[in-house]
């Protein structure tokens, strides 16, 4: 699965499970956060992309 | 006007000399125009002479096509024309990739204008398509009456030196040429007034027509989180300090893999970013930013999946052409399922 801060271009090319990610460069991070908020952001992301992998879909899916 | 003399180049079948059982005929020289190459004079009103034909077999063409360019190249100095004309040749592939290479080659090396004419999924277009102008036609012959004087006409201009007009107006392929124009307008007034008729339902002539790709059936999801290995990677290009594989900061020639066994977290200063497209600065401070690294391993330990990959796969996903990308992608996956891997989670930047 992908995690993008760009869900239309990924699903431009063909991506089908999708999880939108915080910032271009930066999609599993944020520099404003405390390092230990920043850790908590970046295991929720990677949770719902664990999520998405489990999920049977049959389109392309923009996982919330 | 001054004469165009013309060597045309063209198959078997309409050289007249038999279908797929005379494919593989070297190719021979016919002094003057065979089969429909008679009609290019009355269609360019007695301007376009053809001097010499070449017919060949597609599949000699196909499999010699090294050989057959130095033959060509040959014949047609000899004759030292002013055009030479390919095809055309629609849907046949074999016959379409030597039309292109070949008028790439004339063109190349012996500074003679080419032109040739085949249908947009022809592997000849993909081949030549750049170099040479490739006038659009149907996957059928019967498209020759419409195709033919558009080749003529294009190649009559650039025999004169006459300035080639957009894809639209000759007939061309798109070769990927951009070229500046001033508009009467600014680029802020024309997208407005283009959002304004998309919202009205009205019709409009988009800038930047948008590719289409391929679809990909969906994988089927993961069965059993807790007993799967799981691996990340990215197009960001977050690589080992130095990048010692050299991965491009865009248009990658190829993607790697490194090992994260036993790494908690991204240290900064040990990864760093290779990608020239975004802002590295976040990611260069903290790679995990990025390749997520520290969460894996929080999850991993957590128990959410049984493993993480030992390795990561990454490339830079700047500027990468569309069939790199796709190639580096199938060979990602190709390597991560051969390790057992029955998820990715990839970060894309």
């Amino acid at each position: 699965m992908l995690i993008t801060a760009i869900p239309p271009i990924a699903v431009t090319v063909g991506a089908n499970r999708i999880v939108r990610g915080i910032a271009i460069p930066h999609p599993v991070g944020d520099p404003k956060e405390e390092p230990a908020a920043e850790l908590e952001l970046r295991k929720d992301l990677l949770k719902k992309a664990l999520k998405a992998l489990s999920t049977p879909i049959t389109e392309q899916t923009l996982f919330p | 006007m001054k004469t165009i003399r013309a060597v045309h180049y063209i198959n078997q079948f309409f050289g007249q000399l038999g279908g797929e059982d005379m494919a593989n005929v070297p190719p021979k020289v016919v002094e003057g125009p065979v089969g429909f190459g008679t009609m290019i004079a009355a269609l360019s009103a007695g301007r376009i002479e053809i001097a010499r034909t070449v017919v060949c077999g597609d599949n000699y063409a196909a499999e010699n096509l090294e050989e057959l360019q130095k033959t060509v190249l040959e014949w047609v100095g000899e004759t030292a024309p002013d055009l030479f004309i390919a095809g055309p040749a629609f849907g046949a592939g074999r016959y379409g990739s030597a039309c292109g290479v070949l008028c790439a080659a004339v063109q190349k090396k012996l500074g003679i204008p080419a032109i040739t004419g085949m249908h947009p999924v022809n592997p000849g277009y993909e081949l030549a398509g750049r170099e040479v102008y490739v006038i659009g036609a149907k996957d059928s012959a019967q498209d020759l009456k419409r195709v033919l004087p558009l080749m003529l006409a294009l190649g009559q201009k650039l025999v004169d030196g006459e300035p080639v007009g957009r894809p639209e107006e000759e007939g061309y392929l798109l070769r990927g040429v951009r070229v500046n124009v001033r508009a009467p307008k600014r680029g802020s007034a024309r997208a407005v007034e283009m959002l304004l008729k998309k919202m009205a339902g009205e019709s409009f002539d988009t800038e930047l027509p948008m590719p289409t790709y391929d679809r990909v059936a969906p994988a089927r999801q993961v069965l059993d989180m807790t007993s799967a290995v799981i691996a990340i990677g990215t197009e960001g290009g977050i690589v080992p300090r130095g990048n010692p594989d050299r991965i491009e900061a865009h248009n990658a020639s190829k993607w790697c893999r490194y090992s994260i066994e036993g790494l908690e977290r991204l240290q900064k200063g040990d990864f760093e970013v290779a990608h020239g497209g975004y802002d590295p600065v976040p990611a260069n401070d903290d790679p995990n930013r990025v390749l997520p690294l520290d969460g894996a391993r929080a999850l991993e330990r957590e128990k959410a999946f049984a493993k993480l990959n030992d390795w990561y796969p990454v490339t830079v996903g700047n500027v990468t052409a569309v069939r790199s990308a796709e190639r580096y992608g199938r060979e990602m996956g190709e390597a991560l399922i051969a390790a057992g891997v029955e998820g990715v989670i990839l970060t894309s930047t």
